[in-house]
């Protein structure tokens, strides 16, 4: 008597477990079109990112304090749009995608969050998106890379708003090639990012005529690179292509100089590169390395007036993640506001028919897979000697116009676009 | 894998090895003498690169006193964890000590992420130690050949310490019947307190040595931390040798696959240590209770 009802009980929770997202889908999706304009009268957005991981100094509680910012210029310093409530709430995924999808399943089903943005980490950005995708709410991504965000996984109330890992590899790679870099050995974060930046330039590699003589996978978080630097320094590759991001990157930098790797013959090709990380290497360390932007904070007056504001508030110079956040969620409360409703389809079709220019994102395009189409800047590290003011860190070498930085859209794999 | 690339490999994996051997070392030795599972040693292993750090940016003190000054330091902070909190725990069940010392990591990890963010501050290898030479089947910078004879050192000056002197012979005496060490005139309260200290001026002196190297940040120890606790319960917790010898064997291992399959590299411990565990309990060099 007493095994089967714990039998039942067990299956019964398991069955719950299993239903309870059906069934909650159900009643979301019905309920969208005849909602009012306004859901529960409020416009709230969480901002989910990493706030105590390797990736926090690049986006972290800078991008919250953007976020604030984006609100307060947005609402005029009111807090409210249109006689409505804009709310901000913010979350620490940690890095884990479980821990990523179970909050932003909390926010869209209990707590009617309208919008999540940020998302830096691609694993915990794709899960993110396919819950949004489920639920028909907005998901904006400024934090991750990974290209499936617009490909496979393409959401119609997605977006990828900075930087992917397709113009780092166009912008980055092609540069490295043209300079002579023509055979390379890649050092990967193994997880969605890095298998994703991994690939973009393997195929702009070859594309070029060059080689990949080899590649290693390390996990996320890793301390020491001795053993992969070996690998490389032996392969023979002119190019170590770092296919990793924060605090991983600044390791690998960092004993690549100790196991002189540049005096063997090989030079590093930093392929995400934020300015927290040049900040923490020094320009001694990473002066002449290429890397490619979706904003910089010394770009022009624009950027460097607004950068001033955020340096006011958080006491360093914006990545282009956090400034990202904070043009996201401008651009999204401004369509909220032209569009008198902050149901999801709705702002991102207004965000579709406008051309976005604010001190962060130029010419930016929003296409039918989600990508944000916009200026990109391969930037050159500067050498110590050149380097005039306090975060004074790069050339700007070239602006590479949106259409030629991102993929095209026939090349792209998203099942919305219709063929 | 030509054998060259492989020697390579193992060279690399024994300098790693010889990291693990120096941490797990020190939480070898408070656990085998003070039967405290001190979960902040990560976190101690950090405050010693800081210290390192903040003297040489604030007050100018070179590596080589850093590695003097650091332990110490951080040594004395070990003696007011212990005297202030963790005296009361050992009456206890050993868990409080673990959630105590796990709360305690938490809490220096929260602070100096606050304080500096988790992108880690520059540390320069110290001039003296630049460069490399090739040995033919790899460059081996200056610095890591350092610290595989700074940690050696280290670890077979402690071994003797606690199995051929004197006090190292009160210490073993006192984890066997601590009375019966105070009823002949020994103060054992001291004794545990010093011990302690020591275990914690050695998480220090490996954060010194890694300041260089590493990232000298708020979240150095705390990846570190779980794989050193591994090689400890693989070693035997509590045998002295075992942590030395095994922290050096796993070391090689950890190497080895991150030659073959560098995506299995954090498992390998793990998967070790659940061998181990099934086979013998005790550990390889662990003593039976």
């Amino acid at each position: 008597m007493k095994r089967k009802s714990h039998a039942a009980i067990l299956s019964g929770a398991l069955l719950s477990l299993m239903g309870g997202p059906a069934l909650a889908q159900g009643p979301a999706k019905a309920a969208a079109p005849k909602a009012a304009k306004f859901s529960d009268d409020t416009v709230k957005i969480g901002v989910l990112t990493d706030l105590s991981g390797l990736y926090s100094d690049l986006a972290g509680q800078g991008s919250v304090v953007a976020a604030q910012m984006a609100l307060d210029d947005a609402t005029g310093g009111t807090g409210k749009l249109l006689g409505k409530k804009v709310e901000l709430i913010s979350a620490d995924h940690q890095n884990k995608a479980d821990i990523a999808s179970s909050k932003a399943r909390t926010w869209f089903d209990v707590e009617k969050v309208d919008g999540i943005f940020d998302l830096t980490n691609s694993a915990a950005a794709l899960a993110v998106q396919e819950l949004g995708k489920a639920r028909g709410k907005m998901v904006v991504v400024t934090g991750a890379g990974s290209t499936v965000l617009t490909g496979k996984s393409c959401s119609p109330t997605g977006i990828h708003w900075m930087y992917d890992t397709y113009a780092m590899a166009t912008g980055t790679g092609s540069a490295v090639l043209k300079e002579g870099g023509t055979s390379w050995y890649f050092l990967t974060a193994d997880y969605a990012f890095g298998h994703s930046l991994e690939n973009d330039t393997s195929a702009v590699v070859k594309a070029k005529g060059g080689k990949v003589l080899g590649t290693s996978r390390h996990p996320l978080n890793t301390a020491d690179f001795s053993s992969y630097l070996l690998q490389a320094q032996s392969s023979g590759a002119k190019i170590l292509g770092l296919a990793n991001a924060g605090g991983d990157l600044i390791n690998s930098v960092k004993q690549a100089k100790e196991f002189g790797l540049t005096e063997s013959g090989q030079t590093l090709a930093g392929l995400l590169v934020f300015i927290s990380d040049v900040h923490s290497l020094g320009l001694e360390t990473t002066q002449g390395m290429y890397l490619t932007e979706g904003f910089y904070w010394d770009l022009d007056d624009k950027s460097r007036a607004w950068s001033q504001g955020f340096f006011n508030k958080h006491k360093k110079q914006p990545t282009s993640v956090q400034a990202g956040v904070y043009s996201s969620i401008y651009n999204y409360l401004k369509a909220v506001e032209a569009t008198g409703t902050d149901d999801p389809a709705t702002v991102t079709q207004h965000l579709r028919s406008i051309t976005i220019n604010d001190p962060i994102i130029r010419n930016g395009k929003l296409r039918e897979d989600g990508r944000l189409v916009h200026d990109m800047y391969l930037l050159q590290v500067k050498k110590p000697s050149e380097s005039k003011k306090p975060w004074d860190y790069y050339t700007v070498k070239q602006t590479i116009p949106g259409d030629q930085a991102f993929r095209p859209l026939a090349q792209s794999e998203c099942p919305l676009l219709k063929k | 894998m030509s054998s060259q690339v492989l020697l390579g490999q193992l060279l690399i994996g024994l300098i790693n090895g010889a990291f693990y051997a120096i941490l797990s070392l020190g939480l070898a030795i408070i656990f085998g003498l003070l039967n405290i599972v001190n979960f902040a040693h990560g976190a101690q292993y950090m405050l010693g690169a800081f210290v390192a750090w903040m003297g040489m940016t604030y007050l100018g003190i070179g590596y080589w006193w850093a590695l003097l000054l650091a332990p110490l330091v951080v040594g004395a902070l070990g003696v007011l964890i212990e005297r202030l909190l963790l005296s009361r725990l050992y009456k206890l069940d050993p868990l409080y000590g673990l959630l105590l010392t796990f709360g305690l990591a938490l809490i220096f990890e929260g602070i100096f992420r606050h304080l500096y963010g988790v992108s880690g501050q520059q540390y320069s290898v110290p001039a003296a130690l630049t460069g490399g030479r090739n040995l033919g089947f790899m460059f081996l910078p200056n610095y890591r050949a350092w610290v595989i004879v700074a940690a050696l050192t280290v670890c077979f000056a402690t071994w003797f310490l606690i199995e051929k002197t004197k006090l190292g012979s009160y210490l073993r005496a006192g984890t066997e019947n601590a009375p019966l060490l105070q009823a002949f005139g020994v103060n054992v309260p001291i004794l545990v307190t010093l011990t302690y200290a020591y275990g914690v001026g050695m998480a220090a002196l490996a954060g010194v040595l890694a300041a260089p190297i590493y990232q000298v940040s708020s979240m150095m120890g705390s990846s570190l931390i779980i794989v050193v606790f591994a090689v400890v319960v693989i070693g035997g917790m509590g045998s002295i040798m075992g942590s030395i010898v095994t922290g050096l064997m796993l070391g090689l291992l950890q190497g080895l696959t991150k030659a073959f399959y560098p995506e299995a590299s954090n498992a390998v411990i793990f998967l070790i240590m659940a061998l181990v565990l099934l086979v013998r309990p005790a550990g390889l060099f662990g003593k039976e209770a």
